[in-house]
């Protein structure tokens, strides 16, 4: 399977089962409308009129070499491989720690941070069981991760430090290594968390839309103020004392602001090196929703911020778009990249009692409630479901260009959209194939005119 | 080449060796509600 596409004055040719990218000329670019490594005779009827015998044969050895190296027209062997090597261990848990929150937002997934249920906040005893259930599931595994989310976890903030020690402790005795991060809206964030968060935690998410009319239509207080003036300084501070170590400032687009790469730039301006800043999902009856209707807009968003990425590139600024970030020399491997993010096999979110849910945005929904962290004898009856959702499985995705970048998708995303965790949300997968297209073709743009 | 550049060989095509898992989940990282797998490390030293 190829996928060519033009980027700026740049022609790119993605082989998808070798992961080889090309840069290539308008005549390869044209040939690749009919060529399958075989036909030259089809090429020559289409192309005769527009190109010289000699250059269309020319280019087609060029072709021919890269088949011949695996790196064009490859085959896809990974199905089988895929299947024997996948195993039932859990290695990361999203601890809801706090059933609670500080703000109001309008679009939240978690119900304002009560996730359909009652407010509550976890203990140490159900954050312990988490980490001793996380050690006893994780097999030979030795890194693992813990996520502090919500609600909001600073309101829980002491239990957070509790749980930290305690998994500490117990990761020397079984040789592991958990790496602690940390979700927050920046409320509640002070000298001391700061200090603390920065000392433990490997990464941080700091949330936060972007500009301050935009971050306050959706990011409120209970009272219905906004929070931007509220947690910007926080954000500056924290970030300064980080120094170089890994964070993310991340915000939510909806319609209310498909001009996003404003958003994206704000927060550069204001001193981010690395932003996340990505579509809200919800129905698309909420007046708030991205449609398909907008996606027009937002490619060009994505174009308009690949020209402000290379800008800054060129004169060696370090800035880190989270979706734009990727890596063509030692990507993931392909047993990754088929199984996707793990939900429901081997990352799970645990709500404040210990219930057991494939990942943070399942949590309260009965239907997918997994066990607990409490059971003696835990067994993952969801766990076909949830490995049998790959890009294989998936009709949509199995013929898609962007399957090895994507993996299929959210499953959260499917279900909430589609009612099926097969049905990967189309609005989603189109938006996703262009942040490839971006992230891909910034390289190349980067590589071949500016040697960066 | 004349008509092509290639940028990366990267090479999907083998798994012996790979799929350890030692890798960070990518809802840990920074998205939360849309999975972007393929800007993931890779953190297999035998890779």
């Amino acid at each position: 399977m190829v996928h060519k596409y033009r980027f700026k004055d740049k022609y790119i040719a993605l082989d998808i089962n070798s992961g080889a990218v090309h840069v290539i000329d308008k005549i390869v670019f044209d040939i690749l409308d009919y060529y399958d490594g075989e036909n030259k005779e089809k090429v020559f009827s289409h192309l005769d009129h527009k190109y010289a015998f000699n250059e269309i044969s020319e280019a087609i050895e060029e072709l021919n070499e890269l088949k011949s190296k695996g790196l064009l027209f490859s085959e896809d062997t990974y199905y089988n491989q895929y299947i024997f090597q996948k195993k039932p261990v859990v290695k990361a848990l999203c601890l809801h720690v706090a059933h609670d929150c500080n703000m109001n937002c309008k679009y939240c997934f978690g119900t304002q941070g009560s996730f359909e249920g009652i407010r509550e906040l976890m203990s140490f005893e159900t954050g312990a069981a988490a980490i001793d259930f996380l050690m006893n599931n994780s097999g030979n595994r030795k890194n693992l991760e813990i996520d502090f989310f919500g609600g909001e976890p600073l309101m829980n903030f002491e239990i957070v430090k509790r749980i930290v020690s305690y998994g500490r402790k117990v990761e020397k005795k079984l040789n592991k290594r958990i790496r602690f991060t940390i979700t927050t809206n920046g409320i509640l964030l002070d000298d001391e968390k700061t200090d603390y968060i920065n000392e433990h935690m490997e990464n941080v998410i700091l949330s936060i839309d972007g500009r301050p009319e935009v971050n306050d239509k959706m990011r409120r207080t209970w009272n219905g103020g906004g929070t931007y003036n509220l947690i910007i300084d926080n954000y500056k501070k924290f970030v300064k004392k980080r120094k170089d170590r890994l964070y993310y400032v991340r915000g939510t687009f909806t319609k209310e602001n498909l001009d996003f790469s404003q958003d994206v730039i704000h927060l550069i301006n204001e001193g981010f090196k690395s932003v996340s800043v990505e579509p809200v999902v919800v129905k698309e009856n909420e007046e708030y929703a991205i449609l398909p209707g907008h996606l027009e807009k937002i490619v060009n968003e994505y174009e308009k911020l690949s020209d402000y990425l290379i800008e800054n590139a060129k004169h060696n600024s370090s800035i880190d778009f989270f979706h734009f970030n990727i890596d063509l020399d030692q990507g993931p491997c392909v047993i990754k990249r088929i199984s996707g993010c793990g939900a429901g096999t081997e990352y799970m979110a645990v709500a404040p009692n210990g219930d057991l849910y494939p990942c943070h945005q399942f949590v309260g929904n009965t239907d997918f409630k997994i066990g607990s962290v409490y059971d003696e004898y835990y067994q993952n009856h969801l766990y076909h479901t949830f490995n049998d959702a790959h890009i294989y499985n998936k009709e949509k995705c199995s013929s898609c260009w962007a399957k090895f970048y994507c993996s299929g998708g959210c499953h959260a995303n499917a279900y909430h959209i589609n009612g099926d965790i097969t049905q990967p949300y189309e609005t989603g997968c189109e938006m996703e194939k262009k942040r490839i297209e971006c992230a891909i073709g910034i390289k190349a743009v980067l590589d071949l005119e500016y040697g960066v | 080449m004349k008509h092509i550049k290639t940028l990366s060989k990267l090479s999907l095509n083998t798994t012996e060796g790979k799929g350890c898992g030692e890798c960070q989940t990518s809802c840990q990282s920074a998205c939360k509600t849309s999975c972007t797998v393929a800007n993931q490390k890779c953190e297999n030293k035998n890779q």
